[in-house]
């Protein structure tokens, strides 16, 4: 389609281009600013009014003079998508870093993505065994959720993620898999920490990558994580496959997501974030699920760096409000020497329940972890007492529980990096620690598995 | 100035359109591909139309249409077991009709147009009836679906006949006036009733934690704030599956798509204590989730409000959740922020408290216009930025509702579920309900429940100095103390969710259980007195039955052994 160039730019402020007097355009359709030197710029209305027209261009404005010229292209932005993106490495606006050729299309897609029907959703019930304890037996993964992993500068988060991504797998299934990763505004040194490790795993050939690094535009990270579940939609609703979609760092896209609400000049909410931020998430977040008679999954892990590690910061908060519960890591942990730092106390998964039990992982799994975490909870508890008082003021009770503590961190939640943990060996490491307590402080535990699992009466067969 | 009329400028969700006159809040439809949108601004000769759906790709200059009228429910028939979005749209129907993913510019009547009922007249023809009014019956689910005179009607029944009809057909003549099954309502507007009266009984939901504790009466309003994880999304499911109204109308405004489908695949399933006909048979759902569009969500808590009105008229007791209260106010102010109002705090509009009064005030126990009483429950979830309950939404709140159901992330994080902390808590409706108490449960029951509520409060006390002292160092009366509130807590508050036992409580249960810690309490006084130590105390065998007893299936056995056998158990303790 050809269109016709305006050449009315009155005003260029942030990354907002604001040109007069021109045809009906559509909102949010996408703009080309074609640069004095001929390069071109590509940008996405914002406010179409029969006065003016705002762009915000996805690369910035560096550069642009008023005497610029602006087209509109007369359709929304879309995302050529196939199955030979597997393999490929793609910039944060979809174009090819490899030196391959450009994709050929075999659909073009909307990338905002219109919401699943809640109708036509299927529930997420099967079990992921990502070899990892913390989150198998306490925090366990289903296909189709959403679960981020909210972490911290200097905290293996990214470790944690490509383990999860190396080792995770549906028992049972040998089915069609594969990995979409986005960076947002992550350095070159991490991109090349990935990008090394899906070499080195051959994982690469499962995988499509987005590269948007800290240099690259921030406004480009707006896009990114949509082209990215794009992708992912296609793979696994046209294609049938379960995909694996890790989004890094989502603190880096709200803070494009700022500039250019301030570049807006628009009302911020808490802490300069814009007041839609929520709307905003939800819309990248609530991009994962299982649909009804459709073979393929969509499961999402977003990594997320808590600034100043706090966990009520509006980034994790909306996140943390919109996904399917969370793993944290800890500095304290990893302080300790202890890999992978995950915290279970304010790590969640709100669809364990419905992937674990009889037929998934096992029948006592879930009173297990319960008993677990009460137990872990009430040592750590102790051990605030026990700076002050001293072990000795602990009654044997109290002592007990403050060595299950002790013993759960170096035991279940420490793990190598290449550690790959089966779930019923997860389960019973945590029954031999639970038999380490009074038999009657096991309220959580229906008599019938204490029976079955409990190493005491285990030993007796 | 006519029906038509142009747009001048798309920015969102927010459309300015010239040339139509409209009415604040009528419904105009938008663009070549005519997308809903309600008038939320008048200024001079443009109108301000907020879009329920993607504006993606409308451009300026394209038509717009006044249709004259408010968004409206369908209320009648049909409505029991329905899913519809913010709008009520069916999804079911939107599936049909644009796939798996929800598509934009189809609309879908909230009602089904085709089905026919069977209509039962109860008036005849030369009565004199008056609006709402009881004319006729439809069996529906559940229920005897209730069809009434609709509002602003009043005469003599010129025409009445029985038999099968859709809800459009003509099913009377009343003064002149065709009265058809469905009646049409301005979701905005309460629907009028007779008066208001005085809530008087309990709202029982089967959790321990509320009806014992923190009691929501049939008719009150009660808000659950609590950080996210917390658990207030289980606690309203839970509220939804086991509460003993006729009636659960539950909103998912603005949250998880695969939280609705649990609702959506449990519901059909589980079965109602009462009637053991499914869940599914007694509810309406809407479910806007977070990502679908924001204006849709705005509207979402007044549709599902409109359609418990509808119900409470026929005499019913409705209980509506609304999951999440936040994430409608958050509607509000991005629509407000678009545009370009004045905020109030943290951004959201400064008609934040008035809306939120108005939502909760159309609840209450009333006499309906046709003269039977009927009621109206509404519990809200508050979902405050980083668990801080003094941001505006939860404060704005607490200002309107009677009951306070405070989730706490410390509980959640040790897994104490459901994680309702019993300090900060209350319910204004406790006092007023102690006869209802008396009278259905048992004589001493509010005595019991205040000595639960003291001897916790007792319990917060000592646990600050044993944080500085160690237990050991406490007398034994005191150390005795905290075992029997680790009873409380952990045989008593603490309920699963999950357990199929455990998950319902019938009042009568609520009431053993206190009574036997109550019991094992004295005889434990007692036994202490007389040198027993406090370990051998915790350490009995009964009192690790009674623990375990909330999840046996031959549950009202135990219980019954455990009284028996008390007395003769401490017995054996011993001791001077």
């Amino acid at each position: 389609m050809t269109s016709k160039e305006y050449r009315s730019i009155t005003q260029i402020a942030g990354p907002l281009v604001f040109v007069e007097k021109t045809e009906p355009v559509g909102y949010n359709e996408l703009a080309v600013v074609t640069l004095p030197d001929g390069s071109e710029r590509m940008g996405q209305v914002l406010d179409s009014s029969d006065d003016i027209v705002v762009i915000q261009m996805f690369e910035g404005t560096s550069g642009i003079p008023r005497t610029a010229g602006a087209r509109f292209l007369g359709e929304t932005m879309k995302m050529p998508v196939s199955k030979d993106m597997l393999g490929r490495i793609l910039s944060g606006s979809g174009k090819p870093l490899d030196g391959g050729p450009a994709i050929v299309p075999e659909d073009r897609l909307e990338i905002g993505g219109a919401a699943i029907n809640p109708w036509a959703r299927d529930n997420p019930s099967e079990f992921i065994q990502t070899g990892i304890s913390t989150i198998d037996g306490m925090n366990t993964l289903v296909r189709g959720q959403k679960l981020p992993i909210f972490s911290a500068s200097g905290l293996p988060h990214n470790e944690i993620a490509l383990q999860i991504a190396r080792q995770a797998k549906v028992l049972g299934g040998s089915e069609d898999f594969a990995v979409v990763f986005a960076a947002m505004g992550i350095t070159n040194e991490e991109a090349q920490y990935f990008m090394r490790d899906f070499e080195r795993t051959g994982a690469l050939k499962r995988a499509v990558v987005f590269l948007n690094l800290a240099d690259d535009p921030a406004i480009e990270r707006i896009i990114t994580p949509k082209l990215a579940l794009t992708t992912a939609e296609y793979l696994a609703f046209t294609l049938d496959m379960h995909v694996l979609v890790i989004l890094t760092d989502l603190t880096n896209y709200c803070e494009a997501l700022r500039q250019i609400g301030a570049a807006r000049e628009e009302v911020p909410g808490r802490r300069g974030y814009p007041g839609y931020m929520y709307t905003d998430l939800a819309g990248i977040y609530e991009r994962a699920g299982r649909i009804k008679e459709k073979k393929g999954s969509i499961t999402q892990i977003p990594i997320l760096s808590m600034p100043g590690e706090d966990i009520t910061h509006p980034i994790p908060d909306l996140t943390g409000y919109i996904t399917e519960g969370q793993i944290v890591a800890k500095r304290e942990l990893l302080r300790a020497g202890i890999y992978p730092p995950i915290d279970v106390g304010s790590s969640l998964s709100r669809l364990m329940n419905e992937g674990i039990g009889k037929g998934r992982t096992r029948e006592d799994h879930k009173a297990v972890s319960d008993q677990c975490y009460a137990a872990y909870a009430e040592g750590r508890d102790l051990r605030g007492l026990v700076a002050i008082v001293g072990k000795e003021a602990l009654s044997d009770r109290d002592r007990n529980f403050l060595e299950f503590a002790d013993e759960f961190e170096k035991r279940i939640v420490q793990q190598g990096r290449d550690e790959d943990r089966t779930i019923e060996g997860t389960l019973d490491l945590m029954w031999e620690l639970l038999g380490s307590l009074d038999e009657r402080q096991l309220t959580r535990i229906d008599r019938k598995y204490i029976e079955i699992y409990h190493p005491k009466y285990r030993k007796k067969d | 100035m006519g029906k038509e009329g142009v747009i001048y400028r798309v920015a969102g969700p927010v459309v300015t359109a010239v040339g139509i006159s409209p009415r604040m809040y009528d419904v105009i439809l938008v663009g070549k591909e005519q997308l809903m949108g309600e008038v939320i601004k008048i200024v001079g000769d443009k109108t301000v139309i907020q879009v329920y759906e993607d504006t993606s790709g409308v451009r300026p200059g394209e038509k717009v249409v006044d249709t004259g009228q408010p968004l409206v429910a369908e209320l009648g028939p049909g409505l029991l077991g329905s899913v519809y979005d913010g709008i009520q749209r069916p999804l079911p129907v939107l599936m049909e009709k644009m796939g798996d993913f929800i598509e934009r510019g189809v609309t879908a009547p909230g009602l089904d147009h085709n089905l026919k009922w069977p209509f039962t007249p109860v008036v005849k023809q030369g009565d004199k009836v008056t609006e709402g009014q009881i004319i006729g019956t439809v069996p529906e689910r559940a229920i005897t679906h209730k069809v009434m005179v609709p509002p602003g009607i009043n005469g003599t029944v010129d025409m009445i006949k029985a038999g099968e009809f859709t809800v459009d057909e003509i099913v009377a003549v009343i003064d002149g006036k065709e009265v058809r099954m469905m009646q049409k309502w301005a979701v905005r507007r309460g629907r009028p009733f007779a008066k208001k009266t005085a809530p008087d009984e309990p709202l029982i939901t089967g959790q321990r934690v509320c009806d014992t504790l923190f009691p929501l009466t049939k008719g009150g309003t009660a808000a659950i704030p609590g950080g996210f994880g917390t658990g207030k999304t289980v606690t309203q499911q839970q509220l939804a599956k086991w509460s003993d109204a006729e009636i659960v109308v539950y909103i998912g405004c603005g949250e998880r798509g695969n939280e609705m489908t649990e609702v959506l695949t449990s519901f059909p399933e589980l079965k109602d204590p009462r009637s053991g006909k499914p869940l599914m048979n007694r509810t309406v759902l809407i479910a806007n989730t977070s990502n679908m569009p924001v204006a849709a969500r705005e509207a979402s808590v007044y549709t599902g409000m409109t359609i418990a009105e509808y119900f409470r008229d026929m005499g019913l007791n409705v209980s509506l959740m609304a999951d999440s209260t936040s994430r409608w106010a958050e509607a509000m102010r991005e629509i407000s922020s678009r545009l370009e109002e004045m905020p109030g705090e943290e951004g959201y509009p400064a008609y934040l408290s008035a809306r939120l009064s108005e939502f909760y005030e159309r609840a209450g126990s009333v006499v309906a216009l046709s003269g039977t009483p009927g009621s109206i429950s509404v519990v809200g979830a508050v979902s405050p930025p980083g668990g801080d309950l003094s941001e505006p939404v939860t404060q704005n709140t607490l200002r309107i509702v009677r009951v306070f159901w405070a989730l706490d992330t410390k509980l959640r994080e040790r897994r104490h579920f459901p994680a309702i902390n019993w300090l900060t808590s209350y319910s204004l409706y406790s006092g007023q309900l102690d006869g209802w108490y008396k009278k259905n449960v048992a004589e001493d029951f509010p005595e019991m429940r205040n000595w639960a509520i003291g001897l916790l409060q007792k319990e917060a006390e000592l646990q600050e100095i044993v944080q500085l002292v160690g237990s050991d160092a406490l007398p034994d009366e005191q150390k005795l103390t905290l075992e029997i509130t680790r009873m409380i807590r952990e045989i008593f508050l603490q309920q699963n969710a999950y357990h199929p036992v455990d998950t319902y409580s019938p009042m009568s249960r609520q009431y053993t259980y206190l009574k036997l810690i109550n019991r094992f309490a004295s005889h434990a006084a007692k036994a202490v007195e007389n040198e027993v130590s406090v370990e051998a105390i915790a350490n009995m065998d009964l009192r690790n039955r009674l623990a375990k007893s909330k999840f046996e299936d031959n549950i009202e056995d135990i219980l019954k052994d455990i009284a028996d056998t008390m007395d003769k158990e401490f017995e054996a303790l011993g001791g001077k």
